[in-house]
C-alpha cells in the first residue's frame, strides 16, 4: 500500500503526513547539526553530492512551477511565463546577483505581458 | 569545542573564517544589561533578508491554495516544517499525490544543508550557560535567513545575550511569517487572477535567483540547471515521481560532472 496525501480521509491524517515528510525530515538534520557542533567537515565527498541533489531537487520543483503550475499561473500563456523567468535571471545577473532586482524584473514582464495580451 | 586561535579584528568580531571567540564573555563591560536583547533580535525584522523571505511567504500561502491545500495545513506546514525551500518541495510532492517515503525523501534530501548551517550556528550562538536542550529547541527556528541574520549580527552581540538576541530575532520573524501565510491564503481568493499569478510567481523568481547567488560550486550550477529542465521534461512525457528522479539522478549526474571537472582541472 503507498500512503500519499489523500490516502485517509481522517481529519488528522494530513497533519500527521506533514509531521513525518516534512517536520522529521527537516528537523532531525538540524538535530544532527547540533550534535555535530563544528566537528562536521562541510567540504567532504559525501556532503558536495547533497548539495548537488537538494540543488536539483528544489531546482525541479522551481521548473514544475514555471512551465507546469497549478491555479492562476496556468492562464498566463507558457512563453510569458519562461520569459518572465528568463528576464528576471538576467536582470537579477545585470546587476550583480541582485535577487531583488531579478524578482521585480520578472513581475514586471509577468504582469504587464498578462494586462497586454488580455487587458 | 572550537578553541583555535582567534583571528579577531581591532573591534573583536570573529572573523567570517568560522572561528570564534572564547565561550565566555570577558570584554562586555560596556553593555551588561541583560534586559532588551530579546527585543533587540525583534527589530531586526526590518532588515533586507528578513523582508525577502516575508514576500516569498506571500508567495508560499498562495501556492498552497493554488495546490489544493487547506489554510490549516498551511498554517500548520509553515509552522512544522520552517523551511521554505523544504516547505515547497512538500507542497510540491504533495499536490502530485507522491508517496508518503518518496516525499519525506525527497523533503530530508532538500533539507540537508540545515545540518552544515546549524553546526555552523552552534558555536556563534552558545555560551557557557547554554544548555544542549536549549540548542535543540531554538535550532528549530534557523532556516537560511535566520542563519544569514545570525552570522551578520551575533558577532556584533556580547556572546552570553546571543541566545536571546537570536531567539528574538528569529521568533518574531517565525510568527510574521505564520501570520502571512495566512492572510496570502485567505486573501488569496479575492484577488483578481494575474495577482495572484503573480503572487503565485514570487516563489519560483526568488529561489532561481538565491539559489544562483547561493551556488558557488560548479557541481550546485549544473544542478540548477538540469533540474530546472529535466522536470518539465520527465513531467511532460507522464513520468511518475518526476521531482524526485529529476532530483536525485539530476543532482548525482551534477555532482559527477562537477567531480569530473575537479580532476580535469588539477590535471
Amino acid at each position: 500500500m503507498t500512503l500519499t496525501f489523500t490516502s485517509l480521509t481522517a481529519w488528522w491524517w494530513p497533519y500527521l503526513f506533514i509531521i513525518l515528510a516534512g517536520t522529521l525530515a527537516t528537523d532531525v538534520w538540524r538535530w544532527v547539526g547540533v550534535l555535530a557542533g563544528d566537528r562536521l567537515r562541510d567540504d567532504s565527498e559525501a556532503i558536495l553530492w547533497v548539495r548537488a541533489v537538494a540543488t536539483a531537487l528544489i531546482a525541479a520543483v522551481i521548473g514544475k512551477m514555471i512551465v507546469f503550475p497549478s491555479g492562476s499561473a496556468a492562464t498566463i500563456p507558457l512563453f510569458l511565463r519562461i520569459l518572465a523567468a528568463g528576464g528576471g535571471w538576467l536582470a537579477f545577473m545585470a546587476l550583480r546577483k541582485n535577487v531583488i532586482a531579478g524578482v521585480v524584473a520578472a513581475e514586471l514582464i509577468l504582469v504587464g505581458g498578462a494586462l497586454l495580451i488580455a487587458p | 569545542m572550537n578553541w583555535r586561535g582567534a583571528s579577531r579584528d581591532s573591534n573583536g568580531r570573529d572573523s567570517r573564517s568560522g572561528v570564534t571567540e572564547p565561550l565566555s564573555d570577558h570584554q562586555s563591560g560596556l553593555d551588561d544589561r541583560t534586559s532588551g536583547w530579546f527585543r533587540r533580535g525583534m527589530a531586526g525584522i526590518a532588515s533586507v533578508p528578513a523582508v525577502i523571505l516575508m514576500v516569498s511567504f506571500i508567495g508560499f500561502g498562495v501556492l498552497c491554495r493554488e495546490s489544493g491545500l487547506s489554510l490549516g495545513q498551511s498554517v500548520f506546514m509553515t509552522a512544522m516544517v520552517w523551511a521554505l525551500p523544504s516547505q515547497v518541495v512538500l507542497v510540491g510532492a504533495v499536490s502530485a499525490g507522491t508517496p508518503l517515503v518518496l516525499t519525506a525523501i525527497a523533503v530530508a534530501l532538500s533539507a540537508v544543508r540545515l545540518t552544515p548551517m546549524v553546526a555552523a550556528w552552534v558555536p556563534l550562538v552558545r555560551s557557557q550557560h547554554t544548555r544542549r536542550y536549549q540548542l535543540l529547541l531554538l535550532s528549530h527556528f534557523v532556516a537560511i535567513t535566520a542563519w544569514i541574520f545570525a552570522m551578520m549580527r551575533l558577532p556584533d552581540v556580547p556572546r552570553r545575550h546571543r541566545v536571546r538576541y537570536f531567539a528574538g530575532f528569529a521568533v518574531t520573524l517565525f510568527a510574521c511569517n505564520i501570520a502571512i501565510t495566512a492572510a496570502s491564503f485567505s486573501l488569496a481568493s479575492e484577488m483578481p487572477v494575474v495577482l495572484v499569478a503573480a503572487l503565485f510567481f514570487l516563489t519560483p523568481i526568488y529561489f532561481l535567483t538565491a539559489m544562483s547567488a547561493a551556488a558557488r560550486l560548479p557541481a550546485e550550477v549544473y544542478a540548477l540547471v538540469i533540474g530546472l529542465v529535466a522536470d518539465p521534461v520527465l513531467f511532460a512525457y507522464a513520468i511518475p515521481l518526476d521531482i524526485v528522479w529529476a532530483g536525485l539522478v539530476g543532482g548525482s549526474l551534477a555532482y559527477l560532472f562537477g567531480r569530473l571537472r575537479r580532476r580535469g582541472a588539477r590535471s
